[in-house]
């Protein structure tokens, strides 16, 4: 069975919405809850690689996109979960599942505010010491 | 002219600092090394410590982080020390001024003795900056 | 009782006194640990990115990494093009062809460049000298189609804003001649080598698990058995019109990382040869009038490896996230496992075989945990690493 249709099957109840935007480029929507079970799924059982993630800011709230590679196809499905609570987000850490995933939460955390439960070393990663606590740069809010 | 600088012109010791840079000033100076170019032939030597340097050259956009490195290093390089500000970058920060990290201009931190435009200034281009300079010192007697 | 020992690295831009990049903890002569500390080349791309309008921005993503120069363009615009509905029906063919000759021109410089790097980490000094003497044709080459060295401006949406006349491609096909001898020339010198073989063997190893975990990608990756490559995987340019291998070894050592890189110079020859016996004529560009609300992604495989852009456009002229992930991002992190165990002897080289987006390495400094006294510097280190060669020369010889 194709990979895709294995990811279909298996995620059955927790897929949201599933756009295919082209033969190469999926977009599935998931609870934030559900994302430790789907990337255990993707990376571990189906052998994806994890390629990174994207955090936005909207104003539906913070966007967080998990891009998996299948690089048998050339395909990219990437996992979409929306955090509503803009002022405290949370979500699992998936740095416990593979380490790859350690450096972008970090850089999610001082960019965006995001907290990362679980993650084994959440401190910041590109921004200087004196950059004050509480400013996100990649918040809308924030100029440029 | 003092004596010190006078003797500077005779052969260069050249400490080679970057801020934040995208690397191409950088390699385009280690190139000036490489044999097309050769430039230690003029004298002119790339040293580990500042504390041996005669020139500073700067490179790359400087940010929240390598701001006070620089002052620090500029510090402690013996004085007379001549600051060379290589690349748009250090000259002017072009496209990164409105960066929420980039603080200042490199002139900002130190004071700059000349600059070499370009993205990345050629190694000729390095290479005829300096010599300017060293005429320009040497001129002002 | 151990002493943690920091160790700076960076004779090219050794900003001394301070944080640094990387610190190694040491007990004794072994690597136990290691702390990796960003942020000096950090210049806010992305947020940038927000504010310019999307023809500005490959000009911009273009000074990300002056080595992977053209790469970040490429995925920017292939990003932006996945919006319009992907590459391959947005831009005419030639510029396929042109954008394949580019990329795989930079691969030669790269790995030209990291060769030499590399070589002077270890104390073939000569290697470096030449392998840099003979980088400096294919930045001719550069700036005969491009009009500089680096930071070319040649990547647009819908195709690329030079052409390559008929007068250049005498030009290149002739530097590619002189070229191949020349790699000849270093695989034998680096591959032949008893001294440089017991120096890189089963040094800086990864093995395939351990790049999965990571998610490494790249030489590095391909250096331990896993068979990705972006060129073949996900095709852009021409890459899917003409027949070129994918470079794999198994051991995942430094030798193993050099050994890819040499074999892939000879596979850009051959690509760049190809190309420019099979593009045809005709435009090099599409008018792309509006970028409609959408998102898109964008990869290419850079010298170092998968260089990744995704784009969101809300419809008006700005994109209003772009993300960009550098392979260097992954890369980098996974010294964790191939540094921690080896010696400091090896550091330099360990930390170097990864071919860090150069803007992406800086320092590393030695200091005594205990009295927190600097103790040894970048130079020193990498003398250390030039001394062990030197040892082995002599061990070797005496044989």
């Amino acid at each position: 069975m194709a990979v895709l249709d294995k990811i279909r099957e298996r995620l059955a109840d927790k897929i949201i919405n599933w756009h295919e935007h082209s033969e190469k480029r999926i977009y599935i929507l998931i609870k934030p809850q559900d994302i430790r079970k789907v990337a255990t799924l993707l990376f571990k059982d189906l052998g994806l690689r994890f390629i990174i993630a994207t955090g936005q800011d909207t104003p539906q709230g913070i966007e967080i996109l998990y891009h998996f590679s299948i690089d048998k196809t050339g395909q990219i499905i990437s996992v979409r979960v929306l955090i509503e609570d803009k002022k405290k987000p949370e979500i699992e850490s998936l740095a416990p599942l593979f380490p790859g995933a350690e450096w972008i939460e970090r850089e999610m955390w001082e960019m965006l505010g995001i907290k990362f439960i679980g993650h084994p070393n959440l401190k910041r990663l590109l921004l200087a010491e004196e950059w004050p606590e509480g400013k996100y740069p990649l918040r809308q809010e924030h100029e440029s | 002219m003092s004596f010190k600088l006078k003797a500077l012109t005779k052969s260069l010791w050249v400490f080679h600092a970057a801020t934040s840079p995208c690397n191409n000033c950088d390699i385009e100076i280690l190139d000036t090394l490489t044999p097309r170019h050769d430039v230690e032939r003029f004298g002119i030597v790339l040293v580990g410590s500042v504390r041996h340097a005669d020139v500073l050259l700067v490179t790359g956009v400087p940010n929240l982080k390598t701001k006070e490195r620089l002052k620090t290093l500029y510090g402690q390089a013996a004085k007379p020390c001549l600051v060379v500000a290589v690349g748009n970058c250090a000259c002017g920060r072009i496209m990164f001024r409105e960066s929420y990290n980039s603080p200042c201009n490199v002139d900002e931190i130190v004071p700059v003795d000349a600059y070499i435009p370009g993205c990345p200034p050629k190694p000729e281009a390095i290479i005829a900056g300096i010599v300017k300079l060293i005429k320009k010192v040497e001129g002002g007697k | 009782m151990s002493h943690k020992v920091i160790i700076p690295i960076g004779p090219y831009h050794p900003l001394q006194e301070e944080p640094e990049l990387f610190r190694l903890y040491v007990e004794g002569e072994k690597v136990v640990d290691i702390d990796i500390v960003l942020g000096y080349v950090h210049r806010g791309i992305e947020k940038l990115s927000e504010s310019k309008h999307f023809d500005q921005v490959p000009f911009l993503v273009e000074r990300i990494c002056g080595i992977c120069s053209s790469s970040h363009p490429c995925a920017y615009v292939l990003a932006v093009e996945d919006i319009l509905g992907g590459e391959a029906n947005v831009v005419p063919e030639r510029a396929l062809y042109i954008r394949t000759i580019i990329e795989e021109m930079q691969r030669l410089h790269s790995h030209l460049l990291w060769l030499g790097l590399a070589a002077h980490f270890i104390g073939y000094n000569t290697v470096w000298m030449w392998s840099w003497r003979y980088r400096e044709p294919v930045l001719d080459c550069f700036e005969m189609i491009t009009g500089n060295r680096q930071n070319y401006g040649i990547m647009k949406i819908g195709g690329v804003r030079k052409d390559i006349r008929d007068e250049d491609i005498g030009v290149l096909k002739k530097t590619l001649e002189d070229l191949v001898p020349v790699v000849d020339m270093f695989r034998g010198a680096v591959m032949d080598d008893p001294v440089i073989k017991a120096r890189l063997k089963g040094v800086g190893v990864l093995n395939k698990q351990q790049v999965i975990d990571w998610c490494v990608v790249g030489p590095t990756a391909r250096a331990s058995g896993l068979n990705i490559d972006i060129r073949r995987d996900d095709p852009y340019g021409a890459y899917d019109r003409i027949n070129w291998n994918v470079i794999v070894e198994e051991e995942g050592d430094i030798f193993a990382k050099t050994k890819v890189r040499i074999l892939e110079m000879y596979e850009s020859i051959s690509i760049i040869r190809q190309c420019l016996d099979k593009m045809p004529h005709g435009p090099i560009d599409a008018d792309v009038k509006d970028i409609p609300p959408g998102e898109g992604i964008g990869r290419v495989e850079a010298p170092r490896g998968e260089c990744f852009h995704y784009v969101r456009s809300d419809g008006t002229n700005r994109p209003i996230r772009h993300k960009i992930r550098a392979p260097s991002f992954m890369n980098v992190a996974s010294n964790k496992i191939s540094a921690v165990g080896g010696t400091i002897s090896d550091a330099a080289i360990t930390l170097a075989a990864v071919d860090p987006c150069y803007c992406c390495t800086e320092r590393l400094i030695v200091l005594d945990r205990d009295t927190d006294k600097k103790v040894m510097n970048g130079w020193k280190l990498i003398e250390l690493s030039q001394a062990k060669t030197e040892k082995l020369k002599k061990d070797l010889g005496d044989r």
